[in-house]
Order: C-alpha cells, then structure tokens, then sequence
C-alpha cells in the first residue's frame, strides 16, 4: 500500500465532519431501510431484480440494439460507443452544431466517469451541476464522496461560505435558508440554459425509454426547459421489459434513501415539446466503456446487476469511517472498487480493493444480489497472479504451506515467551497473530497447543464420531476452547478426533489473494479430515467453518483445478459449526443444560462469517438463554469488529477505531459478559477491552455453555 | 385505497383533501388560493393549466378573479406561486401521483411554481405503480411523471428539506364526480 494512500486514509479517519456525518447517516439508515422495507419481501424482490438485470447483461447487445430502434422509431437519435472520448466529442459536436453556450446538468454518474465536464468547459461551454450536492462540491473544486449524497462529507459552515462567496453575501449556516439559495442562484441557469445533459437511471429496450429519478426536481427541469437534451446511459442501465421498472423502482429508492418513492420519476420516450412550442431534439447515448467485457467474464458479469442504489456503501464500516475520497474520484465503495477495477483498470484497484475487511453487510442488502466481497477477492486474486505477492507474504506462504515446519515455528513462539517479540517470521505467523498495534493486546501462543492437550484428554468411547477442526487460533492459542468444545460433544454423545495433519485453513492466503496457497491447504485438510468416518466436521472457528464449507471448493473453482472438487463437496457437507451442532444435540435431547438458573445478562456479539455466510445468529442466543442468561443486545450487534485477519494488521488506522465502536457498544448494554463465537474476535474484543482495563468478559460461546452442562 | 394513500402522501409531506364534487373542489381550491395571498403580481399569483376538471366550467367566472392565470408560459410559470394541474392517477401504495405530462404546460405549473395544486380524479388512483404502467404504456405517453410529495433534498448535513427546485408545498384534491380517466 502506497503512503500516499494511507496518508489519505489516515486524514478521512481523522476528519470528525466526514466520520460523524457517515456514522450518524449509517445509523439512521439502517433503521430507515428496514422500515421502507416492512412488508416485502425483500429477498424475492432481489430474487428478481437479479433475474431480470442477469438476463440483461447477458443480452447487451441485443437490448441495445432493440433499444435503439424503439427509441429512433420515436424521434430520438441513439449514439452507441465503447469509449468514452467519443462520448465526449459527440456531446461537444452536438452542442457547437447548435451553438450551445450553457449546460445544466443533473446528476450523472457516467459523466463523471468520463470526466465530461472539464472537457466541455475547456471548449468554452459553461456547465453548470444542479443537484444540490453536486453543485456544491462544484462550487468547491471537488469530487463526490458518495454515489447518492456527494456532499456528504461537507458540513453547513463549509456549505455557506462556498454560497456566500457565490452570492457575495455573507450568509449563515441555516440549511432552508441555504437550500432557498441555491432555488434562486439556480432558476436563471436552468431557464437560459440551451441544453440539458442527465444520465439514466434505467433505459428500456421494448419502448426505448429512458426513466429518471430525482428528489429535487431538477432532472424535470433539466429535461423539460432547455431545446436540446442529451441522456447519457451506460448499457448496463438496460431492462428488457417495460413492466420490469416498477420492479428496480420497488427497490431502487428504497434501498438508497429509504424512500417508498423517489419525489419524482420521468419515464421519457422520445421527443416531447417545448416550452417554445418546438421539439425537443433528444439525444440517447449508450455507452459501453469496458461493460460487455465485464458481461463477459462469468464472474464479474454478476456486478453489471448493480442498480446504483449506493446502499453497500451505507452499511459497510469502512465505508462509514473513510468515506468517498479515499477510493477515488468516480465510484466508491465496495461496488465502486469494483468498478474502478474494470472501467478504469484492474491496478487503479490495487491500494482500494484492500479496504475491504469482507464482512459481507454489502452483500447481505444489495437488491442486485450481488456477491461484492467474492468479486473482491476475485480482483485480489487475479492482481497476485498479474503481480505475484510482495516478498514477505511470500515467504511467509512457503512456510504456511508446509505444516511441520509452520506448526514447529508456532510452537517455537511459544518457548520463545511472550508474545512476537522475536522472529520476523514468528511474528507474523499465523498471519493474524502480528505485531499489531495500538488499542488492543495479544495473547501469547499458548505454552502447550491444543493438539498436544488433546492427547491427554480422556474421552468415553461412543460410537458417533466427529473430527474436530480447531484451526491456528484455537490450537495455538486458545486450547482452552477446544477442551470446552469435547466436554460438550462428549456430553452429547459424540467423541472427538483431532486429525493430527489438519494445517491452516487457508484463509489468511486466499484473503491475500493467494489461492494458489489456499488451494494447497486445503488438500492437505481435506485428506486430514476426510481420513476416519466421522458424522461431523466441527469448528469453533466460523472463519475456517466458512472455509471448510464454500471456499474449498471456490477456491479450486477459481483455479479451474478439479481433481479435489468431490472430496471438497463431501466434507462440506459434514462441516458444521459448534452452536448449531449443539443446538441439534439439545434439540434432539441429547444434551441438557442446567436449566432455571439466573446468571444475569450477556451480550452477544455476531462474528461475520457466522451470521452472513452461514447464516447463524439465533442459536448461539437461544443456547445461551437455555444457559439461563439474559440476552441484553447490543447496538449494531452484527457490525464487524474491525479484525479482517490480518486486516488489522495492514489497516490498523481503520481497525482500531471500529474495533473502539465495538467496545463502546458493548459497554453500554452494561452486561459484565460478552459473548461471541469466534476466537478471531476474541482476540479482538478480548485485546480491547484488556487495553481499555474494562471489566468484561470476553468468551467464546463453546466455554460459557461447557460451564452449564447438566 | 383512499385511506391508504392519504397516509403516505402526507407521511412524505403533501396535503390531502377530498372533494364530492367539482364544486365544491373548486370552491375549496379559491378559497385556498386566497387564503394565501392570491394576488395578480410576481410571485403571487395562480397559473392553472388546462385540464379536463375545466371542462363545462364557468371559465368567465374564474378568469374574473385576480390573479389566477390559464396561459401557461414558461416565463410566467417560473414565477408563479401557485401552478393548477390535473393529474389523472394516484398510486395508494406510495402515495405519489401520476400523469401523462407530455404537453410541457402540465410540466411548467408543477415543477416551477412553489406551491403545485393537484386535482385528481378519485377513480383514479390505482393500488401501486405494476397497475399504472399497465395503463399508461410509452407509445401513447412520451413523458409520464409520478410526483411524491413536495421537492426535497438532504444533501446538506442529512437535514431533510422542503422544495429545492421543485415546489415546496403539494397540495392533493380528490375529486369525486370528476370521472374516470381510463
Ligand atoms: S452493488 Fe448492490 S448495493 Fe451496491 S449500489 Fe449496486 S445494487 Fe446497490
Ligand atoms: S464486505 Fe464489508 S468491508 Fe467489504 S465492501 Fe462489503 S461491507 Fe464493506
């Protein structure tokens, strides 16, 4: 990562009007959005939402095809183009072929990805940005933080001084006020303006019609008062279907600001007159800019679903702290790395892609049912083989990949004492275990690992079986919470195995875009683990849970290697992670806990992994209920806690303050214990509060349950 | 569906009244216009554009009073304080309005005024939008607008806020024997 760039990240971080603007947003928006939602079925609609756009990027050359003879059979001229400096010369040529002197334009995120409006003004044409937050950040040289709200990031001091200097007035900062003068200032340009320059919010190709979206109303005017009218849409805004708009429009304001309905909606189709009488002369230009060649890619094709709703942004805790600026000029957020990735290029990626800490909360509200954190990693993946790894990282794989050496040098740490205060290598293996910094302390590699405990562990013989998956943090770290784990299956009637040769799951490599590596562990785990005959694969790790589960086999899929992919299916299908695997053994009777006692209240904290990728969130807090525990939530009890692996390591200016709003929130519920069911947070939260000399508990579910077994 | 539409058109802010007849509606409408300062100067007076709600009505009358304008022009809309349109659908799930706005008077009073006065038809208004683009399809309509509630912003500071470049205020007047539009 280059200095400019964290230099860039450590003064978003550090702006208290950006980071408080986001937070308080991101808040709010949450409550918002479900409310907007109730009574839909929200994953239906994405359901189909995903079908119909899908089936367009798979037809974008037919639909725009369609597209343009509807729209030219109503009057208006369709100009289709790859690249976007013949976008730029078509609206300059149109507007010098008709002397146009001034533009006003609503809010485009096209045109800003073709950087339109410095190219209009050094030919001497005036334009002029009417959405509100548009035209202060143009007043103010700047470029938008964020897809839907551009000035978000200003606050209303900066806002009326821009308008004071504008208006040569000095004006406060009361926001009607404010708001009125921008009205006033704007009026004239729309009514003199001799065109009108608009993106496209969806583009039909059965009627050749374009729909517009604005809560302002300036896209009405933009397309109503000047002659000429120039829509600039990229294909991926086509729909086949006519009807299918109610479907995105359902969706669509909902998602991006929590509105049943946008103020206004245009559904414009052809030529329609003038406020002179004349018609208008309607331009439509559908631009391609590296977006078929996404269709093309069967895995980046899913991303042309993307509605620009912008609602990844609103919840994704990087987001919330850094803000736009720091992924870029043009589209920002996870699905904005994304993109830059592809319509500008795969290396302007390099530095952002890392922002994400894959927690998935994109993924989880995106109405395009759009797998941003996979594509993520996807661009991570394919940036390592263009590039290869940087040499630390390499080093360090040879050795992750080789299991006696990696697990010697563990075991090396911890003879060597205290925490990584002595071998480079040591220090960074696992990788999640390095120097890192401020705000949260470390464990130390615990003295004897788990696979040495486990030997003398005595275990009543019991005919149903399960293979025990500990993962580094557990085995090395925490084997305290692999013994929890067996006294419960135990109790449940299950018998733990410990296969000796289980290695890394992977994961650190495969989030580094290393799959080369991943892939090499995860046929050493698979023949590990799939030796004896065994019912379960169990975790108390939902990181190496979600390994063992999907990204195996993903990852063989994405290195095209086959010869592992049945056995990889088999062992998916007998992994499970601890609190549902007990839920199952309490369910069926098989396991009681002491019920009827108070234990006073707990807090639960939602790992990501656990709750968004295998979809676990209610039986960890019914267990522990059982337990006798009063379940106090927390504040935003699923936001990420700012570990990432080795995130926190690399990012650790973005780590630390989320990893501080996590504290915050946990205090505040005023439980004495936190639970969680993962060692990777606790080792987070854990850390924090140590700092912090809170007086909380930080427990994995696995050890608070094993001290309430009947 | 009355009801339903009600509430979310004024949980997004617009004003909500209901009519048995053009009479009455009109009457209510005059009444309307002067109580806030109906006056035949910039910024004061009324500009109604034609619509079916006209029809059969003492025009004479109307054009009597003060104020109140029916040649819509671009110049004269943008400094109306009041724009008068018809607008034929209303849809109850979002409480927005609908209307084939491809005649571009029916554009200028509702989006230049500061106050937008709608008059619709009660049969008008249809359970959501599937319903009206089943209705309205783009061959016969070449600028369809829904509107929901007044302009607004919140691009400074998140403070949401009444009226950007549209109108400030919407004011929605069913009227029950004004027919059907379909
Ligand atoms: S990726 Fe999904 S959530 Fe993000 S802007 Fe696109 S549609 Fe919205
Ligand atoms: S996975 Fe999490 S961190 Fe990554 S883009 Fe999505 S919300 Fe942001």
């Amino acid at each position: 990562m280059g200095t400019e760039f964290k230099d860039s990240i450590t003064k978003a971080v550090n702006n208290a009007n950006l980071t408080g603007a986001l937070g308080k947003f991101s808040e709010a928006y949450k409550v918002n959005r479900a409310k907007a939602y109730e009574g839909i079925d929200f994953e239906e609609l994405r359901g189909r939402i995903a079908d119909l756009k899908s089936y367009a990027a798979s037809h974008l050359e037919e639909l725009s095809e369609q597209f343009t003879q509807n729209a030219e059979a109503c009057g208006a001229t369709v100009f289709r183009t790859n690249d976007p400096a013949k976008v730029r010369e078509y609206i300059l040529k149109v507007a010098q072929d008709n002397n146009v002197k001034t533009v006003v334009k609503s809010k485009s995120m096209a045109t800003e990805e073709i950087h339109l409006n410095p190219y209009l003004e050094k030919a001497g044409i005036e334009v002029g940005e009417t959405d509100l937050g548009e035209w202060i950040i143009q007043l103010a040289g700047q470029t938008p933080s964020h897809m839907v709200m551009p000035a978000i990031h200003m606050t209303k001091e900066e806002v009326s001084d821009l308008f004071s200097k504008e208006v040569n007035e000095r004006l406060t900062s009361d926001i009607p006020r404010l708001v009125k003068v921008a009205r006033e200032q704007l009026r004239p340009s729309f009514l003199a303006a001799d065109m009108g320059i608009s993106g496209g919010n969806i583009a039909v190709a059965e009627t050749g019609s374009i729909v517009l979206m604005t809560n302002e109303g300036n896209a009405r005017l933009v397309t109503s008062l000047p002659k000429i009218h120039i829509a600039l849409v990229g294909i991926e805004k086509l729909i086949e279907k006519y009807a299918d708009v109610a479907t995105i429009l359902k969706a669509l304001p909902r998602s991006a600001t929590a509105q049943l309905l946008t103020s206004y909606v245009s559904i414009i189709t052809g030529p329609t007159p003038n406020p002179d009488g004349s018609m208008k002369d309607l331009h439509i230009i559908l631009m391609d800019n590296h977006r078929s060649e996404m269709a093309a890619d069967p895995k980046f094709k899913q991303a042309l679903q993307c509605i620009r709703c912008a609602s990844c942004l609103n919840v994704c805790p990087i987001f919330r702290l850094v803000g736009g600026h720091v992924f870029g000029k043009v589209y920002t957020g996870g699905i904005g790395t994304i993109l830059t990735a592809w319509f500008d290029e795969l290396k302007k990626s390099e530095d952002i892609q890392g922002l994400c800490i894959q927690c998935g909360a994109c993924k989880d509200v995106c109405p395009g049912k759009i797998d941003i954190p996979d594509l993520i990693m996807e661009i991570r993946r394919r940036l390592v083989q263009d590039q290869g790894l940087p040499l630390l990282q390499k080093a360090i794989y040879s050795v992750v990949n080789n299991r006696k050496l990696f697990h010697g040098m563990l075991r090396a740490a911890s003879i060597a004492g205290k925490p990584f205060t002595t071998g480079k290598f040591v220090r960074h293996l696992p990788l999640f275990l390095a120097d890192l910094t401020d705000g949260r302390s470390l464990p130390a590699i615990a003295a004897e690992p788990f696979r040495d405990r486990f030997k003398k562990i005595k275990q009543p013989k019991l005919k149903e079986k399960a293979a025990f998956y500990a993962g580094c943090l557990i085995d090395f770290a925490y084997p305290e919470m692999g013994e929890s784990l067996i006294k419960i299956l135990n109790k449940g009637g299950i018998e733990v195995i410990f296969p000796e040769d289980q290695t890394c799951c992977g994961a650190p490599p495969r989030y580094n875009g290393a799959y080369e590596v991943a892939a090499s562990n995860a046929v050493d785990n698979i023949k590990a683990l799939l030796r004896e005959d065994v019912t379960y694969v169990v975790s108390a790790c939902p990181t190496c849970t979600v390994a063992l589960d999907h990204e195996f086999i993903s990852t063989f899929e994405s290195l095209g290697q086959t010869e592992w992919l049945p056995q990889a299916k088999i062992l998916a299908g007998k992994t499970i992670d601890l609190s549902t695997l007990v839920t199952k053994l309490v369910n069926e009777g098989r396991l009681t806990l002491k019920e009827g006692r108070k234990l006073g209240a707990i807090t639960y904290h939602d790992s990501c992994h656990l709750k968004r990728t295998l979809k676990v969130s209610e039986q960890p807090r019914e267990l522990l209920k059982k337990a006798g525990y009063e379940l106090t939530e927390m504040f935003e009890c699923d936001t990420c806690c700012g570990m990432g692996g080795s995130y926190s390591m690399k990012l650790p200016e973005i780590s630390a303050p989320i990893l501080q709003r996590k504290l915050r929130n946990i205090k505040e519920t005023g439980a004495p214990v936190v639970a969680m069911d993962c060692p990777g947070c606790v080792m987070q939260i854990r850390g924090g509060m140590d700092q912090d000399v809170a007086d909380i508990q930080v427990r994995h579910t696995v050890e608070v349950l094993a001290e309430q077994l009947e | 569906m009355y009801q339903q539409f009600k509430t979310r058109a004024e949980g997004v802010s617009a004003e909500v009244y209901r009519f048995k007849t053009k009479a009455a509606a009109r009457a209510h409408v005059i009444e309307f216009l002067h109580a806030e300062g109906l006056a035949d100067e910039p910024d004061s007076f009324a500009l109604w554009a034609d619509c079916p709600f006209l029809d059969g009505m003492d025009l004479g009358a109307l054009k009597g009073i003060a104020g109140l304008k029916f040649e819509v022009t671009c110049e004269l809309a943008s400094t109306a304080r009041f724009g008068i349109s018809q607008m034929e659908w209303a849809l109850a799930d979002t409480g927005s309005l609908a209307q084939n706005s491809t005649a571009i008077e029916q554009r200028l009073v509702s989006s230049l005024s500061t106050i937008h006065i709608a008059l619709v038809p009660t049969s008008g208004i249809l359970p959501d939008m599937p319903a009206l683009l089943s209705r309205v399809h783009p061959k016969e309509c070449a600028y369809l607008a829904m509107i929901t509630g007044p302009s607004r912003t919140a691009d400074i500071e998140r403070v949401l806020t009444i009226g950007v470049h549209g109108p400030e205020r919407l004011i929605i007047v069913f009227v029950d024997d004004l027919g059907g539009t379909d």
